[in-house]
């Protein structure tokens, strides 16, 4: 199994300098993020409340609470999870909790979960860096994202090089 | 308990928690805090590497939410605040090989002073 996606990470950095280009293009596309939700600095009591979270958290298939935004994470933790996503081709929504404060202490109280990133999918919290990148190491990512109908570009790579013909074979 | 005292107090109290709450077969608690954009000797950042019977029978996020639950709890009692990046690894007996060195932790981009 440790093999396998050993495997899958080393095919992925193989073939960043091929897509990468193209990877770009996707997340300007079709990620969202929302420095926007910046608010005027929010007074320590200020928290958003968990029905403004419930609904935040179903906007789309894959939620991010992040430190920056997905172009430049303000944490290597938020980063290793935006790599991650970038290398399974996901499309999100992420949230940059340093622009605000109140969204930052609200998901933290919202999952009862002590630190950022936090990632949701289809509105059920996930986990942070560490158990995303478990999963992600397990090939558990690719399950739980085929769950809610999105085929990681892992998966596919691996099944195009299943295909006979389609690629020459490499001992 | 003579030898715990060696550790800074944040770092001194996770231990004793973490190895009365979740009797661990093997413990391994690393300050990062010095890899970070911290004052020095700060104990903000950390990484545990946790193998306990107790995550038998325990899904992921429950195995950290049990760790996290721990040293939350202990350092509370302890006058303290949960630290600022805690990075888990919780394995079973049966995942664990005693050679593993724990996963590194990625480099610091900053944080933006928070």
């Amino acid at each position: 199994m440790n093999r396998i996606c050993q495997t899958l990470l080393r095919q992925s950095y193989a073939r960043a300098p091929l897509t990468s280009n193209h990877v770009a293009a996707t997340v300007t596309r079709s990620t969202r993020w929302y420095s926007a939700d910046a608010s005027p600095p929010a007074s320590a009591a200020d928290v958003v409340d968990k029905s403004t979270l419930e609904k935040l958290v179903r906007t789309n298939k894959v939620v991010i609470f992040m430190k920056g935004n997905p172009q430049a994470p303000r944490c290597g933790f938020s980063n290793a999870v935006v790599q991650i996503m970038r290398m399974h081709g996901v499309q999100y929504d992420a949230h940059d909790v340093l622009q605000n404060e109140a969204l930052r202490q609200g998901v933290k109280e919202f999952t009862d979960w002590p630190t950022i990133p936090q990632v949701f999918i289809d509105g059920e919290f996930v986990g942070g860096c560490d158990i995303l990148m478990q999963l992600h190491q397990s090939g558990d990512l690719i399950e739980e994202l085929k769950k809610v109908g999105i085929i990681s570009e892992l998966l596919k790579a691996e099944e195009a090089k299943q295909e006979p013909n389609t690629e020459e074979k490499k001992k | 308990m003579s030898q715990a005292t060696q550790y800074p107090p944040i770092e001194t109290a996770m231990r004793k928690a973490l190895t009365t709450e979740l009797k661990p077969v093997f413990l391994e608690v690393i300050n990062e805090s010095p890899q970070h954009n911290v004052p020095k000797r700060s104990e903000s950042h950390f990484r545990v590497l946790v193998v306990s019977e107790k995550f038998n029978d325990l899904t992921l996020i429950k195995r950290h939410r049990l760790v996290n639950d721990t040293v939350k709890n202990a350092l509370t009692a302890a006058g303290f605040e949960f630290m600022h990046a805690l990075s888990i690894e919780a394995k079973t007996p049966k995942q664990w090989e005693p050679e593993q060195e724990p996963e590194k932790s990625p480099p610091c981009l900053g944080g933006f002073g928070k």
